[in-house]
């Protein structure tokens, strides 16, 4: 499934489409992390708008970019998870570490 | 009231990461018929992802000649039951395994959350494994549209 990279106000959005799991993690880390050495964004954006399943392979993903992007001092953002995709990130605690915006409920 | 088995589904498949979503698919596929709401259809279709990922890169640490079986039964009492099982390293001590965030490959990002959410997703979590031998993950989910 194809992923939007987009630079927004110094901000890289990043928005998988599609079920984001193990198999998928592994190009879709390859290709974010390529991104954020290319572009050196002041904050990177996870737009869940149109991804429509998330394992915890994908908090995985979102987890090890955070942790790069905080040594480099870049911010993260959650946008538009959806219910779902919602509780597994609040069942793992990541709305505690990452700002979400725009949950639904 | 006895419980009858309504519906029954066995298949094996190659420990190939393509698998986990081809696996979700066949469970949507066979719950379908029982009208699950959307959200207990998600909480399967997570759950069923964590195991077989599980199996495939624990138990069988990615070599994809080797099979996952899984196996699905309807009952007659509204209890789905998915059973997913590998022939590969087994678990040595699974109440360390099954701890949220507890996980022996985190340099691959794997955050140790798998049976947490099997457990948060579904009624009913049993691991039975042996090492050496593999591993057997049964879940047990009700759906709710029986219950009236």
């Amino acid at each position: 499934m194809p992923t939007d990279f987009k630079i927004q106000d110094g901000a890289l959005i990043v928005a998988p489409s599609g079920e984001i799991d193990h198999h998928e993690t592994k190009r879709l880390r390859e290709e974010i992390d390529r991104e954020i050495e290319r572009c050196v964004p002041v904050r990177v954006v996870f737009d869940f708008s149109r991804t429509s399943f998330m394992d915890s392979s994908g908090l995985g993903l979102i987890l090890g970019r955070y942790r790069r992007a905080t040594e480099k001092g870049i911010e993260v953002e959650i946008a538009n998870p959806g219910e779902k995709i919602t509780r597994i990130l609040k069942m793992a605690g990541v709305d505690k570490l990452i700002s979400i915006k725009g949950v639904v409920k | 009231m006895k419980r009858e088995k309504l519906n029954e589904m066995k298949m094996k498949f190659r420990a190939l990461s393509s698998n986990e979503g081809f696996a979700r698919i066949v469970t949507t596929a066979f719950i379908m018929p029982y009208s699950p709401t959307v959200e207990e259809l998600a909480d399967i279709k997570t759950a069923v992802s964590e195991a077989v990922t599980n199996a495939i890169v624990h138990g069988y640490r990615s070599n994809g000649d080797k099979y996952v079986s899984l196996t699905a039964v309807m009952y007659s009492d509204g209890s789905l039951t998915v059973s997913i099982s590998d022939k590969g390293c087994g678990i040595p001590d699974i109440h360390k395994a099954m701890e949220p965030l507890f996980t022996t490959d985190a340099e691959n990002e794997r955050t140790g959350m798998g049976f947490s959410i099997m457990e948060t997703f579904t009624d009913k979590l049993r691991v039975v494994s042996r090492v050496g031998e593999g591993t057997r993950v049964t879940m047990t989910k009700r759906l709710s549209v029986f219950s009236k």
